[in-house]
């Protein structure tokens, strides 16, 4: 009885031992691909809403801020970009998250903002025809399938661009978006920059779809949608299309070239791009030669200056720590990191925010 | 002589105590209290509702200011070209009700008399048990069952019922373009009747249950069938508690929002095709407020204002034909 309990009692122990060696191992090793040398903040809560594109980004990147700063809490909300501007306007956010910068007709901060550009994701058009491996795609000939007038697969405007492809003469199922989103507004407003008076459908988080598209709730939806009906096409961000194994449309961008999306062709995006002094940018429908032109960008809202002093530091720590970060944690999540110009852009507005 | 004796175990309270002033009874207080109490709960029903109605037009003002009350019978909403047209939503929204309704109205009746009149006193409860649990399912796993499970064998309907009516004067246009994915106004209307037959249920067998005992038995004394009785004693007794059923499921109907969003195609448009998809106001609503902004966000806020009118406007129409109904009759109305 004794040596069984005696036994047991070793077991458990050493059990344990292992399991706390393993852990702090862990913790170790994960903090080492992380700043060194930062010193810790006091404890303080940041508070962000906003963009669901940005999501899977921003909570990747806020488990990991967790190591370098255990006391600094953040938290995101993902109620769209419209709502991460309103409330970022409304002060019950520290930090936004937005696609777009404010538009006309919105309400804009009474205080001083800065912009801070973090990743860029490529929005890819995801096919699924039987036998088809591989599509280029033009923007007018894109417009022409999502506002419904190309009805077949063998159409003869998808025949021009790919005449070494078996198309068969299936019908062009639409996938859709049906709430609201930042991935339509940026594949909408490419259409409308790029195939000109062909997109008459406008460009915006939502659009007048055709009757015959279907709608899906979310981009997992549409990816789904996609890939369950035969001829159909959809837009999706490119971590839903890759996790879904879509095929994925090469497009024309406006150099001529017919690029594939992927985290490379992204960045590639965003050479020679004017970045404004607000640090706001358009690569959508861009002219880099590598780049794939339907990339979204996206930006985090912060006030210039911060009145409440653990507050402010902690905002600062968390936005540098994703500019540091971003071009290590964004291929990941199946984001693409801004070029180092950008970063350093961003850094410095950064460090000019004022605090306390 | 003896009685004088015996000690008098509660003297009567002397009615010149409580005149000079002295504390009042005991129940006094706690009725007070009770009624200011519950006038408090009242008012501040009717205060949130005021305060509601007042936010909401508020927010809505932007909207009427850019479009115009005109805009409510404008079918055309377009965000991306700025044009809130509501028509296209509100007609959605009556249209899943009303075939709710349809659906759900003749069960949910049939069922409360069937409970109430014709099973066996053991299975009652039972039935009761399962019905009210239907009602504690939440509405967006409607939603995602009819995703997953409805939609595809209710499109290969559509389609066969679509094509057999083809040509068909008055059903080939209400049953013409069926949508290909099966997410219509009919999916989402059986799907909304699912989910308001329990609450409809409930009330309803309420209803037939207060039913005097005396004038069934009247009836029955009389020759007439059980249809006979039912019709001749229970459906006048319970008239309006079943309407007030049928508003409280209209209300239901018309709020439903998840489970909607997910199987109706979010196309807002005017159209008889009924195996179409379309949009209602509560789904548009939330599809669309995340990424609103300015007009838009002003627009969507509008549609809540416009839901909230329409629910008190079909309220009073049913409680006015109601009365007039009673009237005709010669019952006192309530």
């Amino acid at each position: 009885m004794i040596l069984r309990t005696r036994l047991l009692r070793r077991a458990v122990v050493s059990t344990l031992t292992l399991g706390l060696v393993a852990a702090g191992y862990a913790g170790i090793a994960g903090a080492a691909t992380v700043q060194k040398g930062q010193p810790k903040l006091p404890a303080a809560t940041l508070n962000g809403s906003g963009s669901t594109l940005t999501e899977a980004f921003l909570q990747q990147v806020i488990a990991e801020f967790k190591t370098v700063q255990p006391n600094v809490t953040v938290n995101y909300g993902a109620g769209g970009s419209g709502k991460g501007r309103q409330d970022f306007v409304a002060g019950v956010v520290q930090f936004g998250a937005s696609d777009a910068p404010y538009g006309a007709g919105q309400a804009l901060p009474s205080k001083p903002f800065d912009y801070i550009p973090t990743i860029v994701s490529p929005v890819a058009v995801t096919f699924n025809v039987t036998g088809v491996k591989s599509l280029k795609l033009d923007a007018p000939t894109i417009a022409g399938i999502f506002d419904g007038t190309t009805t077949t697969w063998n159409d003869p405007t998808i025949k021009a661009l790919n005449p070494k492809v078996n198309l068969p003469s299936q019908k062009i199922s639409i996938c859709r978006r049906s709430d609201s989103s930042g991935t339509t507004q940026n594949f909408t407003t490419y259409l409308t920059l790029a195939a000109g008076p062909k997109w008459t459908l406008g460009e915006g988080p939502t659009v007048n779809w055709p009757a015959s598209a279907v709608g899906n709730n979310g981009n997992t939806a549409v990816a789904s949608c996609v890939k369950s009906t035969a001829g159909g096409v959809g837009y999706n961000d490119f971590s839903d299309a890759q996790a879904a194994a879509l095929k994925m449309a090469s497009v024309k961008n406006a150099s001529g070239v017919y690029i594939a999306p992927s985290v490379a062709t992204a960045t590639a995006a965003l050479v020679g791009v004017k970045l404004l002094p607000d640090l706001t940018y358009n690569p959508i429908n861009t002219k880099a030669k590598g780049g794939y032109p339907i990339t979204s960008p996206t930006w985090l809202l912060v006030y210039s200056t911060q009145s409440d002093a653990a507050t402010g530091n902690a905002v600062k720590a968390f936005l540098t720590y994703i500019e540091d970060n971003s071009t290590k944690l964004a291929p990941q999540v199946g984001y693409a990191a801004i070029p180092s110009s950008f970063q350093k852009a961003a850094l410095s507005a950064i460090a000019k925010i004022q605090v306390g | 002589m003896t009685t004088e004796t015996l000690a008098r175990p509660n003297p009567t309270p002397d009615p010149e105590r409580s005149l000079r002033g002295a504390t009042p009874p005991p129940g006094r207080t706690s009725d007070r209290v009770f009624q200011v109490v519950t006038l408090a709960a009242g008012l501040l029903v009717l205060v949130v509702l005021a305060l509601i109605v007042v936010a909401t037009a508020s927010q809505a003002r932007a909207w009427f200011n850019a479009e115009g009350l005109s805009s409510i019978f404008s079918s055309n909403w377009d965000p991306a070209h700025h044009h809130f047209g509501a028509f296209g939503l509100l007609y959605g929204t009556l249209l899943v009700s009303f075939i709710a309704l349809l659906f759900a109205v003749p069960t949910s009746v049939g069922i409360a008399l069937f409970v109430t009149e014709v099973a066996p006193r053991r299975v009652r409860r039972p039935i009761v048990y399962t019905i009210d649990l239907l009602a504690a399912v939440p509405s967006v796993v409607f939603g995602l069952w009819a995703l997953a499970e409805l939609i595809a064998p209710l499109s290969h309907i559509y389609q066969s019922v679509s094509s057999a009516t083809s040509g068909v004067p008055l059903l080939g246009t209400l049953f013409a373009n069926p949508s290909g994915s099966g997410e219509a106004f009919m999916t989402a209307g059986i799907v909304v009747a699912i989910m308001i037959t329990p609450i409809v249920t409930a009330i309803t067998r309420e209803v037939f249950v207060t039913c005097p005992a005396s004038q069934k038995e009247a009836a029955l004394a009389l020759g007439a069938t059980r249809w006979e009785m039912i019709r001749g004693a229970v459906f006048p007794h319970g008239r309006s508690g079943v309407v007030s059923a049928v508003m409280i499921g209209f209300g239901r109907a018309v709020g439903e929002t998840i489970a909607v969003a997910l199987i109706i195609g979010s196309s807002p448009r005017l159209t008889a095709n009924i195996f179409g998809t379309g949009d209602t106001m509560a789904s548009i609503i939330a599809n669309e407020f995340g990424d609103a902004s300015g007009t838009w966000r002003s627009a969507l806020i509008g549609l809540g204002l416009v839901l909230l009118v329409l629910t008190v406007i079909i309220g009073i129409i049913a409680r006015t034909v109601l009365a007039r109904a009673d009237r005709r009759l010669g019952i006192v109305a309530r």
